[in-house]
């Protein structure tokens, strides 16, 4: 078993008090899976991604513990965190765009950056990579203003993976990209798993559809909770939580003509986290809701590595 | 990159001709007449004689001519130049007694700012960020922003000057040595100069800081920042990047900066009557010597524009992002 978290809680320090991202999360990422993790903004998949690599000032380990790879990360200390980045676990940014340094060539940040961590440059190794996802070698004399986005997410995930880190976190790595170059990157991330720099990886979206190509399971998360985690192909075809199911509904499918059904999405809005209702979170905007909701649902593993959390499961 | 400073070559000419001409106008505009102050000056009695006087001095100014023949003829003199001839100090050559005082202006001025501004940033920058000291270079720095230059030059020449008596509070250097290249006379002019020089340095020094501070901080909170931490870099190699980059909009404020680096120290000349082009300029004013006034101008004028020509260089090499302008590109 590659990662695996029990309990994580995170919370946001915040003036009017703490804002429960992360509230009690447990799974596991097997050896050469893809994790796609979805939800809506604000369900806590960027706080969980950020948790695994580096919290931000405003975010408080309260509580659960990660292990990877059999060795306890220690989360909640940026210092002795710092040995794990990178090396164990790294990250591809939301923020691909503008993650590199704009007044230094590519290469030079690259080997800086190396040689901060004390590691040596090793340029036949890098040039390979950047061949892998279709650079040319000059990228690396050229500063990020003189490469378009796509190239500059492609440079950002051959420096991320360089070390072959054991996790990868993808974090919503497409929202800024048009769709063929989508689905281009989501072909190289499953390449660097297939080809072994990394062993295993959580890829943040909140495009379902784009998750169900290269994902092998499908974990849901409502409102800093887990909601269903299933194999991709389960969780599309045979949702059990009434969240997932609402939120695949409201995605249209190829082939249908939407003259006479209109798309629906989902009414209402996720909770305020700050002082979360007691019970099932998704309660107010479920269709299925009865008196036991009231109480919070246990996660229960219904079928063979599909857990849901949900009295009606 | 030929086009691109063609093109700043041409506005800075444009720049140097719409200045030179305003600088012309402005003295003729002043109320008065620079001739009869002069002639009143030498005190003649006899009104035929003070006549004669008034239309030789009208004549050898050229003030008698039209106003635009006046015009045209200021620029032909100029490009041979010459500046004119001084009504105040009657008969020196203006161009004589600008550089007379331009060394200690620049002398005053390039080590003030330059100085302020080196050590400001690094100071700012080693701030940010770092609490114990963050809170006390801000109020610090805010207190000096805040206090007009010329009153902490009072200041200073009463504390260190009237009071202990370390430092002499007026003049370049002491009236009873001449100017000459001997190490007593350097010392001399050392000593005068340090007060001047320090409310110089003590005032911008903290606005240099709280803006480097302000831009780190901003700097360090930006994405490509977050990546590297992200990435286990340690602060040392984020902290230099994020300097790198906050230092550019700092360059600016220098160019800004050197730009009025005359107009700058004037108050600060006439609080420790130090003898520069700031004083020059007064006197100018004070004696209606058009002369003097736009020879004082052209300067100031030609040390703003050399000064930004060279920030626009020095930006072409630090910022690989104003190349790419160079090429056509919108930034």
């Amino acid at each position: 078993m590659s990662l695996r978290v029990s309990d994580l809680k995170v919370y946001y320090k915040t003036l009017k008090g703490q804002v429960k991202a992360l509230d009690g999360v447990s799974f596991e990422v097997g050896d050469r899976e893809i994790l796609g993790l979805a939800g809506e903004s604000g369900c806590g998949k960027t706080t969980l991604g950020k948790s695994l690599i580096r919290m931000d000032g405003r975010m408080r380990h309260i509580g659960g513990t990660v292990e990877l790879d059999g060795e306890e990360m220690p989360i909640g200390d940026d210092r002795r965190m710092n040995a794990f980045r990178f090396h164990e676990v790294s990250l591809i940014p939301q923020y691909s765009m503008s993650a590199l340094n704009p007044t230094r060539k590519i290469g030079k940040m690259v080997a800086e950056l190396l040689h901060s961590r004390g590691v040596a440059l090793d340029a036949g190794k890098l040039r390979g990579r950047l061949d892998a996802v279709g650079l040319p070698h000059e990228v690396l004399d050229r500063y990020p203003i003189e490469l378009s986005g796509g190239m500059k997410q492609r440079v950002v995930m051959v420096v991320s993976t360089l070390l072959d880190p054991s996790l990868l976190i993808a974090d919503e790595i497409t929202s800024a990209l048009d769709v063929s170059t989508q689905k281009a990157v989501a072909g190289a991330l499953a390449a660097f798993r297939d080809d072994g720099l990394v062993k295993s990886m959580i890829f943040v979206t909140h495009d379902l559809s784009l998750t169900y190509q290269i994902a092998d399971t499908i974990m849901v998360m409502y409102a800093g909770k887990l909601a269903e985690k299933a194999p991709a192909k389960e969780i599309v075809e045979a949702p059990r939580h009434p969240y997932t199911r609402l939120l695949i509904n409201s995605l249209p499918e190829v082939g249908v003509r939407y003259a006479d059904r209109k798309l629906t999405g989902i009414a209402g809005s996720p909770p305020s986290l700050l002082n979360p209702p007691k019970g099932c979170r998704f309660r107010d905007r479920c269709p299925l809701a009865f008196a036991q909701c009231e109480q919070e649902p246990p996660v229960v593993e219904v079928a063979p590595n599909h857990s849901v959390a949900c009295w009606k499961a | 990159m030929r086009r691109y400073f063609g093109r700043k070559l041409l506005v800075y000419g444009l720049t140097f001709f719409v200045a030179v001409t305003i600088n012309w106008m402005v003295p003729r505009f002043m109320p008065g007449d620079p001739v009869s102050s002069m002639v009143a000056r030498t005190g003649a009695s006899n009104p035929a004689a003070a006549e004669t006087m008034r239309v030789y001095y009208t004549g050898l100014f050229g003030l008698d001519q039209p106003i635009w023949q006046q015009y045209f003829n200021f620029w032909a003199t100029l490009f041979q130049g010459d500046f004119g001839i001084s009504i105040w100090a009657f008969p020196t050559p203006v161009s004589e007694i600008i550089l007379g005082a331009v060394p200690y202006t620049l002398a005053l001025m390039i080590p003030a700012i330059l100085l302020s501004w080196v050590v400001g940033n690094w100071f700012g920058a080693y701030a940010a960020r770092r609490k114990a000291l963050d809170n006390a270079v801000l109020p610090i720095g805010y207190i000096l922003t805040a206090m007009p230059y010329m009153w902490l030059a009072v200041l200073l020449a009463w504390g260190l000057g009237v009071v202990a008596g370390l430092f002499p509070v007026a003049g370049g250097y002491s009236f009873s040595t001449r100017p000459n290249w001997s190490w007593d006379f350097f010392l001399d002019l050392l000593h005068h100069w340090t007060l001047p020089f320090a409310s110089l340095f003590l005032a911008a020094l903290g606005g240099w800081a709280i803006g480097m501070r302000n831009m780190i901080i901003y700097e360090l909170e930006s994405d490509y920042s977050n990546y590297l931490s992200a990435l286990g870099a340690p602060q040392r190699l984020i902290r230099r990047y994020a300097f790198r980059n906050a230092v550019l909009p700092q360059i600016t404020g220098l160019a800004l900066q050197l730009g009025v680096l005359v107009a700058g120290a004037l108050v600060t000349e006439i609080v420790f009557s130090y003898p520069g082009l700031g004083s020059l300029i007064l006197k100018a004013i004070q004696n209606q010597d058009f002369f003097l006034l736009q020879g004082t101008f052209l300067f100031i004028v030609l040390g703003v524009l050399i000064a930004n020509f060279i920030i626009d260089i020095v930006y072409v090499v630090v910022d690989p992002r104003t190349r790419a302008g160079m090429a056509g590109a919108q930034a």
